[in-house]
């Protein structure tokens, strides 16, 4: 089974403070750490899953800066076989659906089986790459999966619902899937992985210009100060007394 | 050109999802300048959905074909692109769901139509649409724009619009479903329900949910007897489920349970939409993060700024002194 999996490197926001540049269509970067999307990092596991089972390639596909070589090459080292990293002269205003364009041209011509994504990214949320590529491909999809069964030249997956309810389907190969988090636990790359992952290949697509942006940012800003909790200040024995208070007001204890 | 707005309404099992009425909340605010606004409803045997939604539009465009009756991507996609293709409306809204997820996206790309995803808010100005979203987990806010086109698309995150009742009378059109062989390719095969747990979070007065700031599972006893301590149940955000440390019957957002217990308090939780949407309505909400900016506290209605693993032993133990 020859599969390709789009990866992107995205920094950690989750715990760190994010700032706006003085472009107001970024944020600042420096002081952030990047690392692979997570949903992701799942989907790069499944594959791996898959490969064990079946044989087969697995061509990892990124679109971004120099860096995301990185996340290459952290696939690579988990036991991707190759990697593409697609780096246009005008990265820094591609939306949902020029990233698609870019992925689609390489994985059509790859003829892969499957196709994975990450189901949502951690920066723009967006929710679209993964099905705007599968339309771009001409091949079915489903997102948002959470369970895959691979047999001969179909797949069933169960797509993720809301209120915990799953909906199965059955769908013919090739296809894409996007990967929802928690479907798999992601294994780290082992030491013998990442010296053989100086070994492989990961071909750079650049010197292009891509057009055709449907989307722009206007402009980033903070989001506006709305409702906010009472911050109960002082140190951890007075705020902690002071919450007990509150609730005990409250009749919550 | 119109100024016409489509919803395209979700339902499922037959019954019509709450995001189809934030929706037409929304179109019909948009649909003032100018256009009319539309239900476009696709299913099978639609009477009882058709009279629900009659109140919220102008008119309801009725699609109604057995192979319409679970979402199918495919089939929607082939109903949908026929039907904007040659009604041509101005905005067409679809929810930031697993449904609009699994269509929008495909759907704007076989129309080659501007599509903004997961959107709080919509504004026309002169024949240019703009959306508002938030990105980077919701610690910043972004204005887009859409290229000039005859046509947009834009998906709208649930909870972002409260709803309004409706007071128009839609006038009802039955459109001929285009569908004629199955396909093959891709097929709905069933439901499945989620697994029920050793406890209801959902019936609980007091709970307290845990996060990613949980850092490790050998800190979950901790939690637990804290958990014990405030009379509550132990509940999580996705992260703590993805990692395996609790079940999915624990996990509280809108891919898992929404509760509304007395008090809740969020340990280490950062505030993702999909978790607030979960537990928004709890009467108290605490939030306790180390991160200031965490977008926890614009819903909480009382925050600690500090180390979940300093103040949650103090806090325990201060809890069962006032017991």
């Amino acid at each position: 089974m020859n599969i390709a999996v789009c990866i992107k490197r995205v920094p950690e926001t989750a715990e760190a403070a994010v700032n706006i540049d003085s472009s107001e269509k970024r944020i600042v970067e420096d002081q952030l750490v990047f690392d692979i999307n997570e949903a992701d990092n799942y989907a790069l596991e499944e594959a791996l899953l898959l490969k064990e089972k079946t044989e087969g390639d697995i061509t990892l596909f990124t679109v971004g800066p120099k860096e995301a070589d990185e996340v290459i090459k952290m696939g690579l080292a988990k036991g991707a076989t190759c990697g593409v990293r697609i780096t246009p002269e005008n990265l820094d205003s591609l939306d949902s659906y020029t990233i698609a364009k870019l992925l689609a041209e390489p994985i059509k011509e790859g003829n892969f089986d499957l196709v994975l994504t990450g189901c949502i990214s951690s920066d723009a949320g967006n929710s679209q790459v993964g099905v705007t590529l599968a339309e771009l491909l001409g091949i079915p999809h489903a997102s948002l999966v959470i369970n895959m069964e691979i047999e001969d030249d179909s797949a069933t997956v169960q797509r993720e619902l809301e209120g915990g309810l799953l909906g199965e389907l059955k769908i013919k190969l090739p296809a894409l899937f996007t990967i929802q988090t928690g479907i798999n636990e992601p294994r780290y790359a082992s030491i013998l992985g990442i010296k053989r992952a100086a070994q492989k290949e990961i071909k750079v697509v650049e010197n292009i210009t891509v057009e055709g942006m449907k989307t722009e940012i206007v402009k980033m800003y903070y989001p506006p100060a709305g409702k906010m909790a009472e911050i109960l200040e002082g140190g951890v024995e007075e705020v902690s007394g002071k919450l007990c208070e509150i609730l005990k007001g409250k009749g919550l204890l | 050109m119109t100024k016409d707005i489509f919803v395209i309404a979700e339902h499922r099992r037959g019954e019509i999802r709450d995001i189809t009425f934030e929706l037409l909340t929304k179109g019909y605010e948009l649909s003032k300048d100018g256009g009319r606004l539309h239900t476009v409803l696709l299913g099978f045997q639609n009477e009882k959905m058709i009279d629900e939604l009659k109140p919220f539009s102008d008119g309801i465009l009725n699609i109604d074909d057995e192979k319409l009756k679970d979402f199918n991507a495919e089939y929607y996609q082939m109903v949908l692109s026929n039907l904007l293709q040659e009604k041509k409306p101005f905005i067409t809204l679809l929810g930031q769901t697993a449904f609009g997820i699994d269509l929008a996206p495909s759907l704007a790309t076989e129309l080659n139509m501007p599509y903004a995803a997961d959107c709080i808010d919509i504004e026309i100005d002169k024949e240019r649409v703009y959306t508002e979203k938030q990105i980077y987990g919701g610690k910043i806010s972004s204005r887009v724009s859409l290229v000039e086109n005859w046509g947009y698309m834009v998906s709208v995150r649930p909870g972002s619009i409260a709803p309004k009742e409706g007071e128009l009378k839609a006038e009802v059109t039955a459109i001929t479903s285009p569908l004629k062989e199955e396909i093959d390719y891709r097929r709905f095969v069933q439901y499945i329900e989620a697994a029920k747990g050793e406890v209801d979070i959902t019936q609980a007065e007091v709970v307290v949910g845990i996060g990613r700031g949980l850092k490790e599972d050998k800190n979950l006893p901790l939690m637990e007897e804290f958990a014990k301590s405030i009379g509550g149940v132990l509940a999580c955000s996705r992260p703590v489920v993805d990692a395996g440390w609790l079940s999915k019957d624990r996990q509280v957002g809108s891919s898992g349970k929404t509760v509304k217990p007395k008090l809740y308090i969020a340990v280490g939780i950062s505030g993702a939409f999909q978790h607030v949407m979960g537990m928004k309505s709890a009467d108290t909400i605490v939030a306790i993060n180390k991160d200031p900016n965490a977008p926890i506290f614009t819903v909480a209605d009382y925050g600690i700024v500090g180390d979940l693993f300093q103040v949650i032993p103090k806090l325990n133990e201060k809890v069962l002194k006032v017991k």
